[in-house]
This record gives C-alpha cells, structure tokens and sequence, in this order.
C-alpha cells in the first residue's frame, strides 16, 4: 500500500464522512518518561484510528503490565490493562465473544516474549482478528532495567550487571515459526512513517497481525539503537505491494529488498540474518484460518434455548 | 448366539424353577475390572436402568489414576459402585454386597481396601486358575486363599469361556455379560437394557450393539441356569419425571440453563467431562468450548469474554484454581462478573487426581493475594449441580462479583435420578444492552450503602473506559490516594454482605436442639444426614445443617449453633486428631469449613474430617458421632 493517500489523512480533519480525527481518541495525558518509544507508537496509533475511522465505542485495546501496557489509559476507546503477560488471552475472549469489535493487543517485550511466551505462541496458531503489537525496547522498563529476553547479550542490566547472559530471543523468527501464524511484520518507532503503514498494513490483515516495533528507552538504553538511528544504511527496507511501501523513504533507506510476504522460507532466512535492522512485512497470508470463523456457532434466542433444553433432559429422562 | 428374547423365555420355562428373592431396602454392587475392560460402562446401564425401573440408585466410579494400567493389578481397578434402594439414594453407603470382577487381582485390591461387606457375594471370572503362565495360577490360588479366608461367598463365573461362543475377542465383552448376570440377579427389564445399550454405544457400529445385546443374554441366562439366588429391592416407581446424570453433566446442563455462551478450560480431572458434555452439545445453544493453551489463558479468555458481554464460565480443579489466582483477583478488584467451577480433587499438589477431598474451601476463599471478596457456593447433590449455575450466573451478574461453584468428584462422577427440572426462561442470561452511556454514568458508579455499581460494556456509546486491576476511582481512574482503595476496598467488601443480607438462614436436619449438631458442605450431605438419622434411632439428640453458601456465610448459624452443646464440622479434607502425638487445642489444625465457622461465629466447632479419597461413609460417620457424644457426655 502506498504513502500518497494516507498522506492527506495527517492532515485529516473530522467531518460529516469522518467524525472522528486524532483528538477523537485522545485519552489521559500519556505519562511515560520525555523521549520515550511509547509516546511515537501512540500517536501513530491514533493516526491510524482516525485514517480508518474507527468507531471509538467498537474498538477495544488491551494491554498487560509494564511501562507500554499504559497505552489504554491514553486511549478514548474502551480499554483493558490488565495482568503481566496475559493480554492475549483477554482479547481472545473478547474477539470470540464479540467478534464485531476491533481488538488491539499491546504488550511489551517482557509482556510477550517472556512472562506472556505461552500465549503468544498460542494467540498466533488461534489466528483470530486482532492487531497485535510488540512494543520492544529490550529492557523491563517499569520495574527499572532489568534483562528481558530480547536485551542483546552483554547489556548491563541491574539483573545481570557482568552483562545479559544470553543471546538475545528473535521474536520474528519465533513467530514465523508458530504453524498458522498469518502476519508477521517489524518496524521502528524513530521511522513514523513505516510505523504508520505498518500498523495500517497489520490492522487490515485479516487475522492475527504480529508487530513487533523497535524502541528505544531513553532512561535506560539510551544507546540501544543510536547507532541504527543515525545511520539509515544499517537498515534495510522490505518491500512489496502486499506489504510496506512507503516512497517518501527511499531517499532516506537506499537498501531495499523486494521479499514477496508470501515467501515463508524467505521470510524466516530475512529474520534470521542479522547484518542489517530489517523493516516490513516479513510474512502474510490472509488465507489461513481463523479461529473465530472456524468456531462460529449460530446465536440462538433464549425460547430456542429452552426447547433444545427439554430435548437434552429426554436424552437423560427416567 | 442366537439369544433372542424368544429363545431366552423357552429355556426359562425349561429350566429349573426361579430361587426365590431375597428381598432387601438396598443393596450395593460393584462391576471390577481391569482399566479399558468396559466395567464402568456395565455399571452405568445397570445404574440408569435402575433408576428408570424406580429403585433409587447412587453410583460412584473406580477410576485409577492412570489410562492404562498394567493389566491385573490392584492399583488398576476400574469400574462402577452402584447403591440401589427402595427409597432414594443421597450417598454411596458403606459397604459393598455383591461384586462381579474381571479377575482376581482387582478383587483383592477392593477387599484390602475395606470395601467389600463381610458377608459379600463374589462372582469371579475363573480362567485365570487354568492360565497357561504359572505366574498368573500362583497369583489366583493366592488371593483366592485370602479371599475364601476372609468369608466371603464366592461364586466362580466362566465368563471368558461363555463370551467366546459370541465374539472372538472377550476382552470387550464380558462387560455385557456381566450385565446379563446382574440383571438376572436384580430382575431388571431386559428391554430397558437394551434401550440403554442403544444409547451407550451410539456411536459405535450396529453390529457392536447386537454383540452386546446377545452377551447380555448370555449372562442372563448362565446366571438362570447357575445361580441359586436372586436379590428384590423393591422398586417405587413414582410419578414425577426424573432425570439421571452424573453431576459433572449436571453441571454442563446447568450452564446452558442459564444461559452461558462460553465455557473457557484447559484439561484437568475431575472437571474435564464437563467440557466433554459441553462440547457434545454446547453449539446447538449458541454456546462455545474453548479449550485454552493452559489453566492462566483459560481464565483470562472467560474474563475478556465476560467484560465484553455475558458472564461466562471456567471450569477447573485444584492445580487449575492454584494457576488461576492473578487473574481471580483481577476480576473481583475490575468488578467483571465471572463463575468459576473447581471440582475438587485430593491434593495439595496434583494428590489424587481422580479422587474425593473438600479441600480447597480456604484456597478458594482466601488464595487471593490482596482483600480479594468473592462468592462461593457449593451444591450439595446431583441436582444442586444443575441449579447452583443459574444461581452463580445470577450473582455474578448482579453484584459483578466472581461466584465460585466448588464441586466434588463424588458429585462428578456420582449418577443419582432426580425431578426434572422445569426450565425457566428468565433463567437465561438477558442480551447484553448496547445502549449509550450517559455523561454522568460512571463505569464505577457505586451505591454507597451496597457497593453495587451497573456495568458498561464495549460497544456503548460514550462509556469509553480503561478498566484496570491498578486501585482505580469511579471513573476507572488509576488512584493510588489512601482514601480511594479504602473506600473502594469497602464496596467491594459490602456487596458480599448485602449478598448475604438476602440468604435464607440454613434449615436444620432433624430437631432445632440436642446434644450435638454436625455442619457439613458440598457433597456430604447425603451421608451425614443418613448417619443422623442412624444415631437419632438409637435415641441420640443429633441433627445437621448443611450449608451451600460457604461466602458469604448463610445467615443465623450462630444462632442455630447456640441451642446445641456441641457443634462439629464433618468434612473430607485434612484435620489433626485432637489426641495425635504434639497435637495440643492451641496447635490442632482443623478442618477448614471448622476453622471458617469458629472464626466467623466464634463457637467452639469441633471437627471431624477423613481424607480416604473417597466419599465419607454414612457407617463412619454415624461412628464418629457415637464416639464425640460418648466424650461429650463425659465432659
């Protein structure tokens, strides 16, 4: 999908067509510390809800614990912070039981990839429709700077102050392991606009769309990715019409890799080289069951109810 | 085998004339076998037929622990314990009269248990004593010398001979014959069998059925041909419409009663076969199974579904509930309405997977970290497990608490008739109301005497909120101030009284005054009451009150308490004996509904308590009572 268009929706004003603009979704004023990756993926995120027009009362974020599972608050939808690493199993009682609602997932990288490792996996395979971001800065920020599994090894963490023990978890590669896992996508948080097409990209994927997002905490990785920020030519871009194009980078991002998001093998060979921060879609495929459309079952009124009721006691009756 | 129903009543009017019966109030049987030998599938026919032809019937399985055991040994019995009466049946009795058993090994593990009566009939498979492996003829004569020592009466079957003359391959069939011979014994309708046969093997092909149908009257006729006696309990049919299940099932029906949607569970014995149920037949009400990655996700997923809309249901046991917790106290501190069914299993730890214990009551009531105020109830018999559920629905709903259904596997697996439920449609959970929320309507909007707040859901206009396990305000607001957790934690706190404000206080079991009062909880009632009723004829002054709402508490307890000179707590769960080495009044660990009675009433509740993982006895019990009346007249 192309930046053009989406360009007049910054600009976008509600309206009769649009009621809703950014402010529309404007919750509580966000309290995360000044410079933080949390405070870019909000605001693409509400850029994305009012490109999309979604209804405020319709769409339901959830979230975990830790220092992004704040994200909620910031929202004016209906929100769900919850408990550390159990985000996707509230959204998957939420999207099964009321499949007409927008569902988001946030979660940190403690949230998914550690306490929450289980669910993630799973949520993946159940595929339903939800949007599902990891808002990665490899580190526990709220519990302050402790190792996650995605902290790069040798990181002095107050945890493992000799430096992090083991290599880093690659979350893509993990994802694009799970069978049935449909969308698989990275991005950063210091590139809005790839985070924007991104997002948009994941929120149109019909089933679940994994992103993980690159970003920094400037509490206590200040230097996590400053080199990556600073030098353009570190990163590469994936592109494809069926995943992130976005032109007005390409004078910034001059390594581009055509990858069809179809490619599987492709894909996990993409994730698993790690030469270059690689930015896009990895992986979709919208053809892959779901779980809330393989479990649908009709809605029946309470009369139809009572009836069928009486046909089970005469299956038990003396 | 051409065992039609024609030949069978030729041979009976060639054959010697019918013993006649001995006629009896009840009569308890037990079906042994190897696991995978169909023993229990035996029992239930026979249990179902004989609540249909009007005996009152309560049937408990014996289940090992593993799927396969090795074959013939004790620890793998399997099968079914039938109780038929002539009047209704609450409990599993005490010992067991006559027994069919598959082979001798499993017999010997019943008798050691204590299971068996002293008096007891044994009809036992005999082609062990002629196996070609010595080992196995060394193992018969052995326990056969123990058994024949130990008085009973025995009486060797050839089952795997008669059954080869129908099948190949016995293994899957003697069950049937064994049926054949019990229904012969109890004279039960042939035809009922047959219809019960129809309905156990629904799935299996039809040549499975006509197998069976002749093995039964195989064993019908061995058992005419061979046995010189036969057994009358007399029968009652009455005139209201029963229905006989398992408590489990019980369980499953009451949740599409009340109108559940989803059922979230992750395996675990003893709760798993309410999702079996449920899966079978949830779908044809609108209802859905979702079995979770794992006991956490189980919950969570209810949890999302009910703040999205209707309250919907987990089911777990012990291990489950200990996994569980956060997300327990997540939503009693949100306020999202939640029924949650811990059938109970021995523990602590995984403990006896498939076995009787009432002790998770103080897990379930405090295992909370935090002040964490919830419901519990907990159904006394079979046909309380169907209505607890549209009661734990409604609770839920109404207060926006968390009801838990504590459940045993005595009820789960026990099958017992009972009236038939007349479904109401104000039962079913309303449609979620969608409609706009106003300005002023909080997503907290408590009542400040009850606590009581209305619930917003997504989907309506203009109630955008964040709910959140942090302390939060009425408006969902995080708010860590003093003074909002302690007005918070009051309201939360409040609604469980208000709960209990309107209770009706429990009825007493026998006369409102005497000597001593047993409490009990959950699935003992049956047994208790008849130990009542045991010692009350040998002119003791004993009732009982059993109790179904263990949170909050049934109001008047204390009061019913106060006309009795001894109170005493009669549970499956662990407790010292008061005169067990170091154990002093100070340091006695009681048992738990004990401990939560003394602390709530301050009455000095005595407690008796059997962790055998299996049901009390009513013998056992009326025993104990004897001996605490005998210490209490001392005093």
């Amino acid at each position: 999908m192309t930046m053009s268009c989406e360009l007049l929706h910054v600009l976008h004003r509600a309206g009769a067509d649009t009621p809703y603009d950014m402010t529309s979704y404007e919750g509580a004023r966000a309290r995360w510390c000044p410079g933080c990756g949390d405070h870019g993926v909000l605001t693409a995120v509400q850029r994305l809800l009012a490109v999309e027009q979604l209804v405020p009362e319709q769409t339901v974020f959830v979230s975990g614990i830790g220092c992004s599972s704040r994200f909620p608050h910031y929202l004016k939808t209906y929100g769900f912070h919850g408990i550390h690493g159990r985000a996707l199993p509230v959204s998957t009682g939420i999207k099964l039981h009321r499949p007409e609602l927008n569902v988001f997932t946030v979660m940190g990288d403690g949230d998914c990839t550690s306490i929450g490792a289980a669910h993630w996996i799973h949520a993946l395979r159940y595929n339903l429709d939800l949007t599902v971001l990891l808002l990665d800065n490899a580190i526990y920020g709220l519990t302050k700077k402790q190792t996650s599994p995605t902290t790069p090894q040798g990181v002095v963490t107050n945890t493992q102050p000799r430096g992090s023990y083991l290599p880093a978890l690659n979350p893509l590669t993990v994802s694009l392991g799970v069978t049935n896992s449909s969308f698989v996508a990275q991005t950063a948080e210091w590139v809005p606009a790839h985070l924007f097409a991104t997002l948009r990209a994941a929120y149109r994927h019909k089933g679940t769309s994994f992103v993980r997002i690159l970003q920094r905490c400037p509490v206590y990785t200040p230097e996590m990715y400053q080199a990556v920020v600073r030098d353009p030519a570190r990163v590469a871009l994936l592109v494809h019409d069926d995943g992130v194009v976005v032109p007005e980078l390409d004078r910034t991002f001059t390594t581009q890799i055509h990858h069809d998001p179809r490619d599987l093998a492709a894909a996990r060979n993409l994730a698993e080289s790690d030469d270059l921060i690689r930015l896009g879609v990895f992986f979709r495929d919208p053809d892959r069951p779901r779980y809330e459309e393989t479990r649908r079952v009709t809605p029946r009124t309470a009369t139809e109810r009572m009836v069928r009721l009486e046909e089970e006691f005469d299956r038990y009756a003396v | 085998m051409t065992a039609s129903p024609a030949s069978l009543k030729d041979n009976h009017s060639l054959r010697a004339p019918t013993p006649p019966s001995i006629k009896l109030h009840e009569h308890t049987i037990e079906i042994v076998s190897d696991s995978g030998e169909g023993a229990q599938k035996c029992g239930q026919i026979f249990a179902a037929v004989s609540a249909r032809m009007g005996n009152g019937v309560w049937t408990v399985e014996i289940i090992p622990a593993e799927v396969q055991p090795p074959p013939r040994v004790p620890e793998g019995a399997s099968g079914n314990r039938i109780r038929i009466g002539d009047g209704p049946v609450t409990n599993w009795g005490d010992q067991t009269n006559l027994v069919v058993a598959f082979n001798e090994q499993v017999l010997l593990a019943r008798h050691r248990l204590g299971a068996l009566a002293p008096d007891a009939t044994l009809l036992i498979e005999e082609m062990w004593e002629t196996s070609p492996d010595p080992a196995i003829v060394a193992a018969w004569q052995e326990a056969m010398t123990e058994l024949t020592a130990a008085g009973y009466r025995i009486v060797r079957v050839p089952m795997q001979a008669e059954c080869l003359t129908v099948m190949e391959n016995p293994r899957k069939g003697k069950n049937m014959f064994a049926l054949g011979i019990l229904a012969w014994i109890y004279d039960r309708d042939l035809e009922r069998i047959r219809e019960q046969i129809a309905i156990a093997f629904r799935k299996k092909s039809e040549a499975v059925y006509t197998t069976s149908v002749a093995l039964v009257d195989l064993g019908y006729q061995w058992a005419s041909e061979h046995l010189d006696f036969r057994i009358e309990v007399p029968r009652a049919p009455g005139d209201a419409a029963l229905v006989v299940m398992n408590g489990n099932e019980a369980l499953g029906m009451g949740a599409i009663a009340a109108g559940f949607e989803l059922c979230a569970m992750y395996p675990i014995t003893p709760a798993t076969s309410v999702s079996h149920y449920l899966s079978e037949v949830f779908e044809r009400f609108g209802g859905l199974v979702h079995q979770a990655e794992d006991e956490i996700a189980a919950i969570g997923v209810a949890i999302g579904a009910s703040y999205a809309g209707k309250v919907a249901l987990t089911i777990t046991s012990g291990p489950g509930l200990a996994l569980k917790t956060e997300f327990l106290g997540l939503a009693i501190m949100t306020e999202t309405p939640l029924v949650l069914v811990d059938v109970q299993r021995g523990g602590p730890s995984t403990g006896l997977p498939t076995k009787v214990e009432q002790s998770d009551l103080l897990a379930a009531l405090f295992g909370q970290p935090g002040d964490a105020p919830h419901v519990i109830i907990a159904p006394a018999t079979i046909e309380e497990c169907f209505h607890v559920m549209v009661t734990a629905r409604r609770i839920a709903e109404t207060f926006r608490a968390v009801v838990m259904v504590l459940t045993d596997a005595n009820l789960a697996t026990g099958v017992t008739p009972f009236p038939r439920p007349t479904p109401d449609i104000r039962w079913q959970a309303a449609p979620i109301d969608l409609a706009p929320v106003g300005a002023d309507d909080l997503p907290y909007a408590w009542d400040e005497s009850t606590g009581l707040s209305p619930r917003i859901v997504p989907g309506q206009p203009g109630g955008m909120f964040t709910l959140t396990g942090l302390s939060h305000d009425g408006r969902s607001k995080v708010a860590y101030s003093a003074g909002i957790h302690q007005h918070t934690s009051a309201m939360r706190s409040r609604k469980i009284a208000v709960l209990q404000s309107v209770l009706s206080p429990p009825q007493v079991y026998g006369p409102a005054e005497g000597d001593l009062l047993v409490i009990g909880w959950g699935s003992t009632k049956g047994a208790i009451e008849e130990a009542v009723d045991r010692v009350r004829a040998e002119g003791l002054a004993v009732s009982s009150l059993h109790l179904r709402f263990l949170s909050p508490l049934e109001p008047g307890i204390k009061a019913i308490c106060s006309r009795f000179r001894n109170v005493m707590a009669v549970e499956i769960n662990y407790s010292d004996e008061p005169d067990a080495p170091f154990i002093t009044e100070e340091n006695r660990r009681r048992g738990q509904l004990a401990l939560l009675l003394r602390s709530a009433t301050l009455v000095d509740v005595d407690s008796w308590t059997r962790v055998p993982g299996e049901p009390l006895r009513p013998g056992a019990i009326a025993a104990a009572l004897r001996e605490r009346l005998g210490r209490g007249a001392a005093t």
